[in-house]
């Protein structure tokens, strides 16, 4: 039962007041905006159990019957960051975590695409911080979801015998927020360039399985590189092989420069894409066509 | 910015989708306190100008400035003091009133506590006060539109842009947020600009633009231009018949 709307009478003699805004246009006031757009994203993630469940589901079958099932066929030999001969299920699990985070990259560039659709995409560009900001914000609130996401599936990998030093857990966090933020960038670039929904589709078999299969995140490079020598350096310049790279070497340590290089210099130029798409003068969005019927 | 300066100035703003003009060398303004009614048939231009006025799309040619903030210039001071209700629904259905409205006062930088406060305030004016914790997916359209009238003001802005914000209502919750937006204009000073084909929604005394095929085809206030007819709605379907002639 609700009320009907209150009507009050009071003082008229407010018209032409000077601005009263409550907001502020300050580094506090954007801090507010990040902090919220965060908590938006981090809310809408919980209320959808099913997505969580499937962004877990995903990695563990991978685990726990891919990997297991070619243990004995896909042995791994020594290699950095590994000191000894691993099993196949840990070499694999870090290339899983970070696989969690593509899909979440372009699970957040879905829902872009659905929020310009529904229009609370327009709420979120009305807001008067600087357009860049407001992506930025965009980008760390899917960050911190799929971060969410990673370390639910390194908890549950913990009890596979996944091997992992306990302080690797907390060095791989800002490997995971460098991949993560990469992978973000790439989706919000992605956004602004589907125009619908059902387009979406072709994201899934042009970006995320190239990008995941030509990887080192289920075999090690040089046995890819057994195989073909063309096959190889097309991993070695896939941006998510590094993302993968950043974050095993991060899980036992260690830093590996070229994969930081890599993955923060990609991050970089797909955020400034995606900037320019979104501008309303410069870039995509204008050109895109009108509302229904005001444009040919 | 000066004090004078009106609540929305649109001079000469021209938009293009590719070789289609849907504005024409648009020139309007919103004073200080009025309500003032845009009206036009369906693909007149009014969704566009919007998107140029809230700069969703940049304005190729002409000038809009909000409170003598230009959108060019100042962007951020003149978004500051614009509330805007879009013609589509655009609420978060999975999340509570309360949950939407944060949202909403984040993007303005309004801390928490004065977000809440704030809430609490245009909830009672809207007359929902009660389903502050409700998930918006169990409100109905009219329901949902005054939330969005209410998340419109969250930073206490000066000038209120609202797209056909009646559009598939019942009587009841359109005279409901008619009654909001009036109230809001006497008591607050609030400027607003409605868009809307519905004319009863609009009365004499208030300032009209009539827009057709992306250009100005009367201004004034809607007491003027039905003058000589039996009433607005017979004024605009002359004009756009008009309109609608010269262009073929």
């Amino acid at each position: 039962m609700t009320s009907s709307p209150r009507v009050v009478e009071r003082d008229t003699k407010t018209h032409a007041a000077p601005s009263r805004q409550l907001g502020r246009l300050d580094a506090v006031g954007y801090l507010i905006c990040l902090g919220g757009i965060v908590r938006r994203e981090l809310l809408r993630f919980f209320n959808q159990k099913e997505r969580f469940f499937s962004a877990l589901v995903r990695p563990l079958v991978w685990l726990f019957i891919f990997a297991a099932g070619f243990r004995n066929t896909l042995g791994v030999s020594i290699e950095p960051p590994y000191q000894t001969y691993v099993l196949y299920e840990v070499y694999v699990v870090p290339g899983l975590a970070v696989m969690i985070q593509l899909f979440n990259g372009m699970q957040s560039s879905l829902s872009m695409v659905y929020d310009r659709e529904v229009g609370s995409m327009k709420v979120l560009l009305t807001s008067p911080y600087p357009r860049w900001m407001l992506l930025l914000a965009k980008l760390i609130a899917g960050v911190s979801v799929s971060i969410v996401q990673a370390y639910a599936f390194l908890a549950v990998a913990y009890f596979w015998e996944t091997d992992i030093p306990t302080l690797g857990y907390l060095t791989a966090l800002p490997a995971f927020l460098a991949s993560g933020l990469m992978l973000g960038a790439i989706g919000l670039f992605l956004s602004s360039l589907v125009r619908q929904l059902e387009n979406f589709a072709s994201v899934m078999n042009f970006v995320i399985f190239p990008m995941f299969f030509a990887s080192s995140a289920l075999y090690p490079l040089w046995r890819i590189r057994e195989s073909s020598e063309t096959l190889y350096w097309i991993c070695e310049l896939n941006p998510f092989t590094h993302a993968v790279q950043l974050v095993r070497f991060a899980l036992y340590e260690q830093l590996e420069p070229v994969s930081c290089a890599v993955v923060v210099g990609t991050t970089l130029a797909f955020f400034a894409m995606a900037v320019i798409a979104y501008d309303p003068g410069r870039g995509l969005m204008a050109r895109r066509g009108g509302p229904a019927g005001e444009a040919s | 910015m000066t004090d004078d300066a009106p609540a929305l100035l649109v001079a000469n703003v021209g938009h293009r989708f590719g070789a289609r003009a849907a504005l024409d060398d648009v020139s309007m303004n919103v004073e200080r306190g009025r309500f003032t009614a845009l009206l036009g048939p369906n693909g007149a231009g009014k969704t566009t100008l919007f998107s140029v006025i809230t700069r969703l799309y940049n304005n190729q040619s002409g000038r809009v400035a909000i409170f003598g903030h230009g959108l060019d210039r100042e962007p951020s001071r003149a978004l500051a003091r614009l509330g805007v209700v879009f013609q589509a629904r655009t609420l978060d259905t999975d999340l509570t009133v309360e949950q939407n409205l944060l949202y909403h006062a984040s993007l303005h930088g309004i801390p928490r506590k004065a977000g809440k406060a704030r809430i609490g305030e245009l909830l009672d004016r809207v007359g929902l006060a009660d389903r502050r914790g409700d998930k918006v997916r169990t409100l109905s359209g009219g329901q949902s539109r005054r939330i969005e009238i209410a998340r419109s003001l969250v930073h206490r802005p000066d000038l209120l842009l609202l797209d056909e914000p009646t559009v598939g209502l019942d009587l009841e919750s359109r005279a409901d947020i008619v009654a909001i937006v009036r109230a809001l204009v006497r008591e607050e000073g609030l400027s607003v600009l409605w868009a809307t084909h519905i004319f009863e929604e609009i009365r004499p005394e208030d300032d009209a633009v009539v827009l057709h095929l992306g250009r100005i085809v009367a201004r004034g206030t809607a007491g003027t231009i039905a003058q000589g007819t039996e009433s607005l709605e017979e004024a605009f379907r002359r004009l756009v018949a008009e309109r609608g002639k010269r262009a073929a």
